[in-house]
């Protein structure tokens, strides 16, 4: 007969403990968010898709279209093409294309890069409604990350002016190859002479 | 008005516009209740809830009404059909009819009949009929099993319920609901009675059919239960009739226990509703806290706790109400 009431009370009790646990969740902050409208902060322990990295300095990409992250990469997903442009001393990237849905992210191409050019970015949303969604032009994601960030959006070359520069750059390869030329006949010619 | 009052009489005015309040309260309390339930559930689970319909998702549940109405209206092929489409009707008509005597303050009250707590007890226990008509038309061994847990669920929980009420009508010495909320003008009953208090809330959440005794609508057990042949507006009469159940058993623990209308500065209808809602969300507390019970303890929960508990306290007020 103890032992009934006993158990009423015990049980009882367990009931308004649970009670208490679930009230307290209630009076808790909220801790999902609104999926496609609100973003949350990613640990910097995350690594999403590599992307160019702003340099503090520069406030631009520091890409020197050396290929070497395209060489690497064992999906053969990056395609990097950068010319020099008249008055620079490094060639730069004119196109910085990664095709994202095969990536395994491996992170090879952020190890190899000569500059440090290349982060894991945060991002995580990486839905998309078709494959080329998933193709990510870095340029142009540099640009939406520096106008977000209120910095001078670094301008993508046209084909035009690249189509200059590479003619610039032709002509001062065939300039110095002249010079070069026109410095050696001489010294061939005293060599003849003797 | 005057044809109106002419034709009909006073009291037919009353009925007539009475019902009309009745119709309007029922839907838009689902509506709300619904959206409640989900509000509730989601912030016990530290999520949101509904946020994209309306200013705080206060819409999403019209929209599923209205997307609910717009569904197809699928009839098996074997089922009982006479009544197959007569449960859905019989399981909300008595559920109107109880709004009949409640009384949202002293004068808002249809027709203050004078047995008003035993039509609310007896029209209440309509729906386990309804829900045996459903499980047992739809040919469907889930919807069976459903209707059965039902009855036989039912059938345990109604006596204490019964005895519990028994106990605060032994102390007014009338059926009557007004008469009830009266007697409790100087203290509610919640007070003298704790223990019935606690009875009755056990008991109506089993006559609910909500967790933890939801039983015959388990759906990791038996789909959906009794209603898992119905669609479209069939199976909405059934959802409306579940959640308007529920503010009837709150409004009968109001009106047996809080004091009704009972409250200072507001009008008594308010104080009405404010209790009663403070009851749904004591039931939807329950039913985000605890897990849903076996069959066994169920039944050896009402026949071997909640009738003896009911009876001594039954007997206590008695003798109480002898000796003072």
């Amino acid at each position: 007969m103890i032992n009934y009431f006993k158990e009423i009370l015990v049980g009882f009790w367990s009931l308004l403990a649970g009670m208490a646990v679930t009230i307290r969740y209630f009076t808790k902050p909220i801790v999902t968010v609104q999926y496609p409208r609100e973003k949350i902060k990613m640990s910097p322990a995350y690594r999403g898709y590599p992307r160019l990295i702003i340099d503090p300095e520069t406030q631009t990409h520091r890409c020197i279209a050396c290929e070497m992250c395209a060489r690497i990469c064992p999906s053969q997903l990056i395609t990097v093409e950068g010319i020099k442009f008249p008055g620079e001393k490094q060639k730069r990237a004119t196109k910085y294309v990664h095709e994202h849905y095969y990536c395994s992210l491996c992170g090879l191409c952020t190890e190899v890069c000569p500059t440090s050019a290349l982060e894991y970015s945060d991002e995580y949303r990486l839905a998309g409604y078709h494959r080329e969604d998933a193709v990510l032009d870095h340029l142009v994601i540099l640009q939406l990350r520096q106008t977000a960030a209120g910095l001078p959006v670094t301008a993508i070359p046209s084909a035009e002016e690249i189509a200059a520069a590479a003619a610039a750059e032709a002509a001062a390869k065939e300039a110095k190859a002249k010079a070069a030329a026109a410095a050696k006949k001489p010294q061939a010619g005293e060599e003849v002479k003797e | 008005m005057d044809v109106l009052t002419h034709s009909l009489g006073s009291e037919g005015v009353r009925m007539i516009v009475g019902l009309i309040g009745v119709i309007a309260l029922v839907s838009v309390n689902a509506l709300f209740l619904i959206w409640m339930e989900r509000k509730v559930a989601a912030h016990m689970q530290l999520r949101p809830g509904p946020m994209e319909v309306g200013p705080h998702g206060a819409i999403q549940t019209v929209c599923d009404a209205v997307k609910l109405m717009g569904k197809e209206l699928i009839t098996p092929e074997e089922v009982d059909k006479p009544i197959y489409y007569l449960a859905p009707i019989v399981v909300f008509l008595p559920v109107l009819l109880t709004f009949l005597v409640i009384p949202f303050s002293q004068t808002m009250v249809i027709k203050d009949l004078n047995v008003g707590i035993i039509l609310i007890l007896a029209f209440s226990s309509l729906s386990v009929l309804a829900i045996l008509m459903a499980g047992w038309s739809s040919k469907n061994k889930y919807s069976v099993f459903g209707a059965i847990r039902s009855v036989a669920q039912n059938i345990a929980y109604e006596i204490p319920l019964l005895i519990t009420v028994m106990s605060v009508i032994l102390m007014v010495g009338s059926f009557k609901l007004t008469d009830i909320v009266v007697a409790q003008s100087r203290y509610w009953f919640i007070l003298v009675q704790p223990l019935a208090f606690i009875l009755y809330i056990i008991c109506a959440t089993a006559e609910t059919n909500r967790t933890p005794f939801d039983l015959p609508e388990a759906e990791s057990e038996l789909v959906a239960g009794f209603h898992t042949e119905y669609s479209g507006m069939r199976f909405a009469l059934f959802f409306l009739a579940e959640y308007t159940n529920m503010f009837i058993v709150s409004a009968v623990a109001t009106v047996l226990f809080l004091g009704g209308w009972h409250g200072p500065i507001l009008p008594g209808a308010i104080w009405f509703l404010l209790k009663v809602y403070a009851l749904i969300f004591l039931i939807m507390w329950f039913r985000w806290t605890f897990p849903r019970v076996r069959f066994d303890q169920l039944v050896t929960f009402a026949w071997k706790i909640l009738i003896p508990l009911s009876f001594v306290n039954l007997l206590l007020t008695a003798l109480a109400l002898k000796i003072f």
